[in-house]
C-alpha cells in the first residue's frame, strides 16, 4: 500500500490548488452541492405547486418536466446543459455554471414530487377550513399548508441533498476540477496508488453523506411526533 | 441561434448503428446488473434481519457504504484499484473477458444491491411478525420460513419500489461510459465529438431513456391496480 500518495495530496483533494489557484476539491462539491440545493428548492417548490393546480395549462407543463427529467439519466441533463449554452447563448458557459445549472433543473423534478406529495399528505380538512374562513387559494397555501407540509418534508429534503451531493461526483465529466476529478488527476500523475486513492475519496463523501443521511433519520424521528396526517 | 439541424445524419447510416448498439449495449449491461443487484440485495436483507450479530453489522455496514459514497467514485475504484481488492483468479477471469463492461457491471450491482436490499428489508418488515413466528412453530427453520413463506409475500409488495430501483440502475448505466464502455450516452457523446451534431444525437439518446421509464411506470401502475389493490395489509 502507498498512503504517501494520498497524504501528500491531501490539501489537494480537500481544496484544490487554493489559494494559488482556483478553488477546487472537495470544497468544490460541497458549494454545488449547497447551490444546487437551494436553486433546486425554489425551482421544486414553484413546480411542485403548479403540478397540484386544477388549471390544465399551469399543471400540464410541469408534468412534462417532472416526467422527462425523471426519465433521463443526470449524465445526459449535465450534457444537454454543457453542449447546447453554446449554441443557445452563442457563447460557452464556465463548466462549473452549466454543471450547477443541470444540477438544480435536474433536482428541481425530484423536490417537485417531493412536494407535491407533502402536500397531498396533509388532512383535506387544513384546505377547506382555511377556505371556508375566506382566504383565497393562494392564501392558504401560502399561511396554512406550505408551513405544516414543508417541515414535514425536511427529511426528504436531506434525502435529496444527500443524492445531490453525490453527483457532484459527474462535474468531472464535463471537466469541473471538484473532488473525484482531484483523484483522477493525482492517479493519473502516480499510477501507482489507485485504491489508496479512490478509498479515501469514497470516505470524504462517505463521512459528509453518512452525517447528513443520520441527521435526516432522527429528524423524521422526531417531525414523526407532531405530524399532521391525511388517510 | 444559427445552429443547423441535420436529423438525416443520426437517423441513418453509421451513426444510427451507434446508437442503436450503444441502445443494445445500455440494456444489455443493466439487465445483467439487475439481476445480480437483486440476489445481492436480497442476501444483504436477509443477512441484517437474521439474529446473528457479525451478519448483522456486515449488512449494515455494506448498506450505509454503499448508499452513501457516489457509484463515480465506485465505478473508478474497480476499474482502476480491482487489482488491489479482488484474488489474482477473478481478476484475470476479468482481463480476459470485456473487462471494462464488467467492471461496470461490478460497480453498478454493488452500488445499486445496497438499495435494493433497504427496499427488501422493508417489504420484510410490512409482513406481519406472527408470519415468521407461525412458520418457525410449524418447524420450518429461519432460512425455510424466509423462501417459502415471507420472501414470497414480501416480494409482492416491494416489486413498485424494486421497479424504480431497476429504472435508477438503467439511468445510472449512463455512468459506466467514463471508464469506455460503449453504451447510450457514450454513443451519443461520440457522435457529438465526430459531427457537432450534438442536439439531435442527445435528442434521440434521451428520448430512448424516457422511453423506457415511461413504459415501466405505465406497467406498474398496471401491477399496482391489479394486484396490490387485492392484498390487504
Amino acid at each position: 500500500m502507498n498512503w504517501d500518495i494520498v497524504w501528500n495530496n491531501f490539501d489537494y483533494f480537500l481544496i484544490g490548488a487554493y489559494p494559488e489557484g482556483p478553488l477546487g476539491g472537495l470544497a468544490m462539491s460541497i458549494l454545488l452541492a449547497l447551490g444546487g440545493i437551494f436553486g433546486a428548492f425554489w425551482l421544486g417548490l414553484l413546480f411542485g405547486l403548479m403540478r397540484l393546480s386544477r388549471k390544465k395549462w399551469i399543471k400540464w407543463p410541469a408534468v412534462v418536466y417532472i416526467e422527462i427529467v425523471r426519465g433521463t439519466p443526470l449524465l445526459m441533463v449535465i450534457f444537454w446543459f454543457y453542449f447546447l449554452a453554446p449554441i443557445v447563448l452563442g457563447h460557452t458557459l464556465p463548466e462549473a455554471t452549466s454543471a450547477l445549472i443541470a444540477f438544480i433543473v435536474f433536482t428541481g423534478a425530484y423536490i417537485a414530487e417531493i412536494v407535491r406529495a407533502g402536500v397531498l399528505a396533509l388532512p383535506k380538512g387544513q384546505t377547506e377550513a382555511a377556505r371556508g374562513t375566506g382566504l383565497s387559494h393562494f392564501q392558504t397555501m401560502v399561511h396554512i399548508i406550505l408551513p405544516q407540509s414543508l417541515r414535514n418534508m425536511i427529511p426528504s429534503f436531506v434525502n435529496q441533498f444527500v443524492s445531490l451531493t453525490k453527483d457532484t461526483s459527474l462535474a468531472y465529466i464535463i471537466g469541473v476540477n471538484e473532488l473525484t476529478r482531484t483523484a483522477t488527476q493525482v492517479n493519473n500523475r502516480t499510477l501507482i496508488a489507485p485504491t489508496e486513492i479512490f478509498i479515501t475519496i469514497a470516505v470524504l463523501y462517505f463521512i459528509i453523506c453518512y452525517v447528513l443521511t443520520a441527521t435526516s433519520r432522527r429528524l423524521e424521528r422526531q417531525l414523526a411526533k407532531y405530524q399532521a396526517r391525511g388517510n | 441561434m444559427n445552429y443547423q439541424f441535420d436529423w438525416h445524419l443520426v437517423m441513418s447510416g453509421e451513426y444510427a448503428q451507434w446508437l442503436r448498439e450503444g441502445f443494445v449495449t445500455t440494456l444489455e449491461i443493466s439487465a445483467v446488473s439487475i439481476v445480480l443487484a437483486i440476489f445481492l440485495g436480497t442476501v444483504i436483507a436477509v443477512f441484517r434481519l437474521s439474529k446473528v450479530k457479525p451478519l448483522e453489522w456486515i449488512s449494515m455496514a455494506y448498506t450505509e457504504f454503499f448508499r452513501n459514497t457516489p457509484l463515480l467514485v465506485q465505478i473508478f475504484f474497480w476499474y482502476f484499484g480491482s487489482e488491489a481488492v479482488l484474488p489474482t483468479s477473478v481478476n484475470e477471469w476479468l482481463y480476459a473477458q470485456d473487462f471494462e463492461f464488467w467492471a461496470g457491471v461490478i460497480s453498478l450491482t454493488v452500488y445499486s444491491s445496497a438499495f435494493v436490499a433497504e427496499e427488501i428489508r422493508s417489504g420484510i418488515f410490512s409482513i406481519p411478525k406472527t408470519q415468521l413466528e407461525a412458520s418457525r412453530a410449524a418447524g420450518l427453520s429461519f432460512l425455510q420460513s424466509m423462501g417459502y413463506v415471507i420472501l414470497p409475500q414480501a416480494f409482492r409488495i416491494i416489486i413498485p419500489p424494486l421497479i424504480s430501483q431497476c429504472l435508477n440502475i438503467i439511468k445510472n448505466s449512463s455512468l459506466v461510459m467514463t471508464i469506455g464502455v460503449a453504451e447510450l450516452t457514450y454513443m451519443a457523446r461520440q457522435i457529438e465529438s465526430y459531427t457537432f451534431h450534438g442536439f439531435e444525437a442527445f435528442t434521440i439518446s434521451t428520448c430512448l431513456y424516457i422511453m423506457i421509464s415511461l413504459v415501466v411506470s405505465v406497467c406498474m401502475n398496471v401491477y399496482d391496480k391489479k394486484v396490490l389493490r387485492s392484498m390487504h395489509y
